[in-house]
């Protein structure tokens, strides 16, 4: 069997989400890695993805019409190589999400989004219910349109493999979309979802300037992504990227320290796998604290400079 | 301007579901339904345009069993101006409401459908998608903001990055995300109101669209448990527990 993976990239490397698809799909089959982007990124992120472990081929597509991966020409795209594919693949992130259930409407295809678990060639395991389940599903479509939960399945490596890059003529339009605009704000901090530590904040915190003031010392110390529950990022603390759960970033660092965070069950959904939760809030009662393997009850404004202090 | 917007009946947010014990689902019985929040959010925005003078009729549709027609007469107590049920069985795949959808589409040639970015239920994110390339008409996902600019659809989306804008032709769909705007509280003259709006069933067989399940679910399981976790007294046994016991500092 051979699979395709839509993969992205980011600040000219291969987004660590891609390389996590790539993984899962190597469990599936041979993985020819499709890169899309203006003709000049399509060329650079062909060359990096050449050099990923588990990928036999790349297939690249560079066009005009592919340089913001909008969704309407990419998934003609990869309805056009689709042919023997037995499963096209890429990783849940916001292209991935955006981009594989429209190719597989066109295929007549269901999706089976967030694979957190290969069983086998077309049986997975999904969550449910932001997470408070977990489905075993098995698809009886003669090809398998996943997108893979990117902390369940270990990034392969950024070098070591040496495939074969083929150019796909790209004869896709879009005639009906058209990029506008995009705002990224950068910070030199750890990206949310490949960070080893997170410090996330929550209603606690009380104001934008509190959000900066209280966390960025502790996620200095720490070298640590700075993450938001919901209510922080509609109340202008934190951007909205920052959002974890289940309409958020789904993250598992090796450390996640809560502050001010209650732990309802859709924030939960984006940080329950962490190898290890610091719950750090005045409330005992919080739900945030069943989830903890450390709890500190106390008044956060107190207990998080006290704790930058001690690192 | 015609606005569609499918809702979806769903177990309200704030209950915790339980897998049942035979593992075969989740327990769903006795428990409180409600309107998929995002969907909610769609709704809104579709009666702010009309309220706004973009639009001139918001329509509501729910694909699923007769229950569903609860969530259709809250939507029209938001403001929706009509709404058809679609029967069929309880929670159809994404696949098979968008192809009613296209159906319902054809029939009410609606310029733009608004719906939530995924149901909170089995949490897919396709629908909308889905419906959009069935029709072949652009998508504007995760919406944060949406404007109408020159007859056409301004849709500003969240990405993992940042946001991002983009500008789509009409007709065109677009999916709310939570922060498009905040969904109000219908209004006991309203939901009365509500109850004397039409609303049209109709049978998913009828449409001629083939409501097959592509998935069977094998078994629904409960998440692996964390192990219960201690309360430290004092910062100082935070760090020494992270350093010496977790050893993750
Ligand atoms: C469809 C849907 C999707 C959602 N998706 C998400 C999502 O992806 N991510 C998400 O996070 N939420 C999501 N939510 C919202 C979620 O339900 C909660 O409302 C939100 O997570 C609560 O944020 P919070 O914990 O910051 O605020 P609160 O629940 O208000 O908790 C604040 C906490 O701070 C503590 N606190 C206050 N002051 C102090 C102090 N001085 N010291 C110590 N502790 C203090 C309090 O004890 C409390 O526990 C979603 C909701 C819906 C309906």
């Amino acid at each position: 069997m051979t699979v395709l993976v839509l993969v992205e990239t980011e600040a000219g490397q291969i987004r660590q989400a891609s390389r996590s698809a790539i993984t899962a799909a190597t469990k599936l089959g041979d993985v020819h890695a499709l890169v899309v982007g203006n003709a000049a990124d399509a060329e650079a992120a062909a060359t990096l993805a050449a050099k990923v472990p588990g990928v036999a081929k790349v297939l690249k597509a560079g066009a005009d019409v592919l340089a913001h991966e909008l969704a309407e020409p990419v998934a003609d795209l990869i309805v056009s190589l689709a042919g023997d594919y037995s499963h096209i693949v890429a990783a849940s992130t916001a292209v991935g999400k955006n981009v594989l259930p429209r190719a597989a409407a066109l295929l007549d295809v269901q999706p089976i989004p967030d694979v957190m678990a290969i069983v086998d060639a077309d049986t997975f395991v999904r969550p449910i219910y932001a997470g408070n389940a977990l489905a075993t599903v098995k698809s009886s479509d003669a090809k398998k349109v996943l997108t893979i939960r990117a902390t369940n399945f270990d990034p392969a490596p950024a070098e070591g493999g040496s495939a074969s890059v083929d150019a796909v003529n790209v004869t896709v339009q879009d005639t009906v979309s058209r990029f506008v605009s995009e705002h990224t704000p950068t910070s030199d901090r750890p990206e949310l979802e490949s960070a080893r530590v997170i410090v996330s904040g929550g209603r606690g915190l009380g104001s934008a300037e509190n959000f900066q003031s209280v966390l960025t010392p502790l996620a200095d110390k720490l070298g640590a992504a700075i993450g938001a529950s919901r209510v922080a990022v509609d109340s202008g603390y934190a951007e909205n990227d920052c959002q974890v759960g289940q309409t958020g970033k789904i993250v598992a660092p090796e450390l996640y320290i809560a502050v001010g965070i209650s732990g309802a069950i859709q924030h939960l959904a984006g940080m329950k796998d962490s190898k290890v939760i610091v719950a750090i809030n005045k409330d005992a009662e919080a739900p945030m604290l069943q989830v903890a393997d450390y709890a500190l009850v106390g008044d956060l404004f107190e207990v998080v400079p006290e704790l930058a202090k001690a690192l | 301007m015609k606005i569609l917007v499918p809702v979806k009946r769903v177990v309200d947010y704030n209950i915790k579901v339980l897998v049942k014990s035979d593992g075969t689902g989740v327990e769903t019985a006795g428990l409180k339904m409600s309107m998929n929040p995002f969907d909610e959010i769609a709704v809104e925005e579709a009666v702010r345009l009309r309220e706004k003078g973009s639009a001139t009729e918001v329509i509501a549709v729910s694909i699923g069993v007769q229950q569903a027609q609860d969530t259709l007469r809250t939507a029209m107590a938001m403001g929706a101006d009509r709404s058809i049920l679609v029967l069929s069985e309880e929670s159809p795949e994404p696949l098979a409401v968008a192809k009613v959808l296209k159906a319902i589409v054809e029939k009410e040639k609606p310029d733009l459908v608004f719906l939530g970015k995924q149901a909170i239920d089995d949490d897919m994110n396709a629908t909308g998608q889905m419906l959009a390339g069935l029709l072949g008409w652009g998508q504007g996902t995760f919406a944060s903001k949406v404007e109408i600019v020159d007859g056409r659809a301004e849709v500003t989306r969240e990405v993992d990055g940042g946001t991002e804008t983009v500008s789509l032709s009409v007709p065109a769909i677009v999916t709310a995300d939570l922060r498009l705007n905040e969904p109000r509280y219908a209004s006991l003259p309203n939901i009365m109101k509500a109850k004397k709006k039409p609303l049209e069933t109709i049978q998913a067989t009828d449409l001629g669209v083939d409501m097959t399940r592509r998935l069977t679910t094998v078994s629904v399981a409960e998440p692996p448990t964390r192990k219960a976790g201690i309360k430290v007294g004092s910062v100082a046994e935070l760090v020494e527990k992270l350093r010496n016991e977790a050893k993750v500092i």
